[in-house]
């Protein structure tokens, strides 16, 4: 079983996480066409690479950010969103 | 006849408790602390099993768990490995893949039929005439497959428990125990794990008719046990390698999940087999199993042998076999120019030795081997066998070669290449927090083992934060212990290559011709390494082969994957304890004194119907329909999700999360609240009560409930809106009350203005009820009257405050509120269990609105939530521009 540091609470096992998908940007849905809208609604991109994606610490209900290799399942590095490292 | 051996210095049998079993309807007596194979042999039985296809006796072949050929059944236990399992009192055995017991075994014709049954024989065959195939599949049911499976058997429960180390050493042997007491000396702690029912590895068994190896086992026992640091193991597999240093351990009746900073990986080789004709006959094995049935088991595995060596290993197991009394009446060697100082006692010993021969077949006598007709090599490899020489003996011993035991390795993701040097597949890079030592690594001789030892434990140790690696590597030796092409061509074939599925050396040039000539392709056509012992006899000769065959080297061919796990574990092991948790909602004990029938619902209990006596499920849910319809009823929503959310931001949040209007409602007021995806799919509703100016209460559906309040955290955490959100489903109790007279049944119980002005259509009023402080909703899903009450959980038990006088609200359960919302033209979707969306009426229905009532044509407020919904009609226009 992987583990997985949560910003707050640290290494911890993956079962006690949960993963909710790449973070994308959204549009601004005022203004954006309708073809970037569908495309944001319904493509999404999985050529293996660096992702920011979206964790939740179960236990604790913490969002954070992890940056995961998909390609080798590394996850690089996690932080609070809004909290970016440089 | 016994074969017991004097008492053998370390030797792991106790010979004061005797323990008596049956093999085959002859009884037996062998030791505490023998295998089932090791206390045959010891009794003289040395036809074991019937091969898997041919059923050809086999014997011992290489005392590791994998001797497949030698399985055997225990009454219920099926497939238990003769080599490696413990023998146990009153054990009552049968070889498993025999028709009537290995000496007569029916199916022993199907080895002269054997030309009917080539590689891959069964893709080609039985296609025609078509009628026969359900015939052709009963036959060949009944030949395939291992053991008895007794489906009376007990369910076995074998503990589960989680470790933690520093270091996780496995293998104890000389590398992995220098590995463990140099670690544990840096400051880690250390846990060595080994299956073998005592640790020590080679140096239990390979000993060069000295007492060096076991001095030496001696002196590192001692320091490993008394180590404060290590922990050690023996009788333990680590059964597969899974991310981030995580390990199934697996003992007999437990499994320990651990989790270790670093593993180190001191598995050791697994001795291969030479091919030739008949080189599957009872009493030809390998050297290591020889040794190890002499020096743990103090059993004399033949009278006089002849020695098939291409390595200094072999003249060791023949000083072996001469200091206990088994004559040696030649080494074969296969190399032509080999010199070691155990070569030349044996030469001064009188011993035959043939330099640059190889065995071309055996004789078979009285169901072993018989002799052994030795041949010159010529230059091109193959045998002169113009020149046979027959030597006399009942055994066999085959020295040719190792092949890592790196299964753990290749799972954690290590890189291997092929070491033209030493003939060996070598890690080439190692992932993070990997370490390899030994003859896993490529390294042979006994002291450079223990100096990689203290080299990977250092360096592991510093990995985990102990001390700094600064040890140097220790380099591979210049000679090769390992043969490049042990295998020998035979007009009568019969020169297995894999003894689990009887596969010879035909068998793969047959398939290589048929184009199966890449190593993965060769492996499912032939079906090499599938068996039970997974390759590990066999799949180092069939990558040599192969390569042979394409005029590549064995780095070029590759090897096929490695996955847990690394010996079969049983699934009592596996299995778990059948745990299904269910939630109650604070009412259950209400409905099981009513009578209720319970359902499962998504995480829930819930009563599907009450049962009254002499009524069926139909007329009890027709009656609390029309119990609704005429009086009054009662159900029980305690299992919807129940959230709060208040700050200032509260109104704002709820109209980008949902579809509808919420900063216009007045407090006092629910309106019904639906939530989309991006793409404008119903995925849930509720009902959404303001309770003040900042202050929300709303509900979700029972499944939907934990996804909704995470859905909402993740908003939050991306929106950063001023507000507070709090999942409060298990925090209150919940209660639907319909019908004509529900509103008499509610006043009973409460002070407050339940008249139509004080408390109208849609409004939320909070009060008391029962003396609890209640939430109470008129809102409607039948096209009764109706209120939802919502009150802490603790309070639930208002209902006992009901004045008699005044008519008692019946309960009706999910199938009758499923009958009544129909008969009442509604949705019923969010008291709806089992659903994870709304109804089946509006799941995956768009937000447009339409069929599902006012609430739908809500204008959404924000622009994302009027796009979801324009989503929808997007994909409508380009729906219809396909007609």
């Amino acid at each position: 079983m992987k583990l997985l540091r949560c910003p707050i609470n640290g290494l911890r096992p993956v079962s006690e996480f949960q993963y909710a998908g790449e973070i994308r940007p959204m549009p601004d849905p005022g203004s954006c066409s309708d073809a970037d809208w569908t495309d944001y609604v319904f493509n999404r991109n999985g050529a293996p690479g660096i992702k920011k994606e979206w964790w939740l610490h179960l236990a604790s209900g913490i969002w954070f950010v992890a940056e995961r290799n998909t390609a080798t399942d590394e996850v690089q590095r996690t932080y609070l969103h809004g909290e970016d490292p440089a | 006849m016994s074969t017991r051996l004097p008492k053998m210095p370390g030797e792991w049998i106790d010979r004061s408790t005797p323990v008596d079993f049956e093999f085959e309807a002859e009884r037996f007596q062998g030791f505490v602390g023998d295998t089932i194979s090791s206390a045959l042999c010891a009794a003289g039985v040395s036809a074991l099993g019937r091969s898997f296809k041919y059923h050809r006796l086999r014997g011992v072949l290489s005392v590791a768990n994998h001797d497949v050929n030698a399985l055997f059944q225990d009454g219920g236990r099926p497939n238990l490995r003769g080599d490696v399992v413990p023998l146990r009192k009153g054990m009552c055995l049968a070889a498993v893949n025999t028709f009537g017991g290995v000496k007569y075994d029916r199916a022993r014709i199907l080895d002269w039929l054997s030309a009917l049954f080539p590689v891959g024989f069964y893709y080609k065959a039985f296609h025609s005439p078509k009628s026969l195939f359900p015939f052709w599949e009963r036959v060949f049911r009944r030949l395939t497959g291992l053991g008895e499976l007794d489906f009376s058997v007990q369910r076995l429960r074998t503990p589960k428990r989680y470790d933690f180390c520093d270091v996780l050493v496995i293998g104890a042997g000389p590398s992995g125990l220098s590995a463990a007491l140099a670690c544990a000396d840096a400051g880690a702690k250390v846990c060595i794990v080994d299956e073998n029912a005592r640790i020590g590895g080679s140096l239990t068994y390979q000993r060069g008719g000295e007492d060096r190896a076991s001095a030496l086992l001696h002196d590192l026992d001692e320091r490993v046990n008394r180590h404060p640091n290590i922990s050690v193991r023996p009788g333990t597999l680590a059964a597969g390698y899974y991310a981030d240093h995580w390990l199934p351990l697996i003992e007999d009746k437990r499994m320990t999940k651990m989790r270790a900073r670093a593993v180190i990986v001191a598995s050791g080789a697994f001795e291969q087999p030479a091919v030739f004709h008949n080189n599957d006959l009872p009493g030809a094995m390998l050297a290591s199993a020889a040794q190890r049935l002499i020096y743990r088991y103090a059993v004399k595995p033949m009278q006089s042998a002849v020695v098939l060596t291409a390595n200094d290993d072999g003249y060791e197991a023949a000083l072996d076999l001469r200091i206990n009394d088994v004559r040696v009446d030649a080494v074969v060697d296969l190399r032509g120019n080999a010199s070691s100082s155990a070569a030349a006692k044996l030469a001064q010993a009188g011993v035959r030795i043939y330099s640059g021969h190889g065995i071309h077949e055996l004789r078979s006598k009285n169901g072993r081997v018989g002799a052994a007709v030795v041949c010159p090599l010529l230059a091109n490899g193959e045998l002169d066998v113009a020149r046979p020489e027959i030597i006399g003996c009942d055994g066999v011993l085959m020295s040719v070669g190792y092949a890592p035991a790196a299964a753990l390795l290749y799972q954690a993701g290590a890189k291997m290449r092929f070491d033209e040097t030493i003939q060996q597949f070598v890690p080439d890079t190692l992932p993070s927090g990997i370490f390899a030592a030994g003859r896993v690594n490529g390294i042979y001789a006994l002291e450079d083992r223990l100096l990689d030892g203290v080299r990977a434990g250092l360096e592991a140790a510093s990995h985990a934060g102990f001390g700094a690696a600064a040890a140097t590597p220790v380099a591979r030796a210049t000679g090769s212990p390992n043969h490049p092409y042990p295998v020998f061509d035979h007009p009568k074939a019969k020169n297995f290559v894999d003894f689990d599925e009887d596969l010879q050396l035909k068998d793969f040039v047959n398939a290589v011709q048929e184009g199966f000539d890449n190593i993965e392709l060769l492996k499912r056509y032939t079906t090499v390494g599938m068996g039970p012992s997974q390759g590990k006899h066999s799949n180092m000769n069939a990558i040599r082969i192969l390569a042979k065959l394409l005029h590549k080297s064995p780095g070029e061919v590759g090897s096929t994957t490695a996955r847990p796990f690394f010996h079969p574990v049983p699934m009592s092991h596996l299995a778990g304890r059948g745990f299904h948790p269910y939630r109650l909602t604070p009412l259950h004990s209400r409905h099981e004194s009513a009578g209720a029938v319970f359902m499962q619902a998504g995480v829930w209990l819930r009563p599907e119907y009450y049962a009254a006596s002499g009524k069926s499920k139909v007329e009890a849910v027709r009656e609390e329909a029309s119990a609704v319809r005429n009086r009054v009823g009662i159900i029980d929503v305690g299992t919807l999700g129940k959230m709060e959310i208040s700050g200032p931001d509260a109104a704002a949040f709820l109209e980008r999360f949902y579809t509808g209007r919420f900063g216009n409602m007045k407090a006092g007021m629910t309106r019904y609240a639906l939530m989309l995806d991006e793409a404008g799919v119903i995925i849930d509703d509720g009902v959404v009560a303001r309770l003040g100016e900042e202050r929300f209460y709303f509900t979700t559906t029972t499944t939907g409930s934990a996804n909704v309040y995470r859905e909402m955290t993740r908003l939050n955490t991306l929106w950063k809106m001023r507000v507070g959100i709090i999942n409060a489903t298990g925090g209150y109790a919940a209660v639907n009350l319909a019908g004509p007279r529900s509103r008499d049944v509610l006043a009973a119980v409460t002070r407050l203005d339940l008249s139509a002005e004080a408390f109208p259509y849609l409004a939320v009023r909070e009060g008391e009820v029962a003396e609890m402080p209640a939430r109470m909703m008129r809102v409607g899903f039948v096209g009764e009257l109706g209120y939802e009450i919502h009150l802490p959980a603790d309070g639930a038990g208002f209902l006992g405050h009901t004045d008699p006088s005044r008519p008692r609200p019946r309960h009706p359960a999910i199938r009758c509120r499923g009958a009544a919302t129909a008969a009442a033209g509604k949705g019923a979707h969010h008291h709806r269990a089992g659903h994870r969306r709304p109804d089946d009426a509006d799941r995956g229905r768009n937000g447009l609105g339409g069929e599902n009532g006012q609430t739908l044509f809500h204008r959404p407020a924000q622009p994302e939530n009027r796009r979801r919904q324009e989503t929808q009609g997007a994909t409508g226009r380009l729906r219809a521009g396909f007609r």
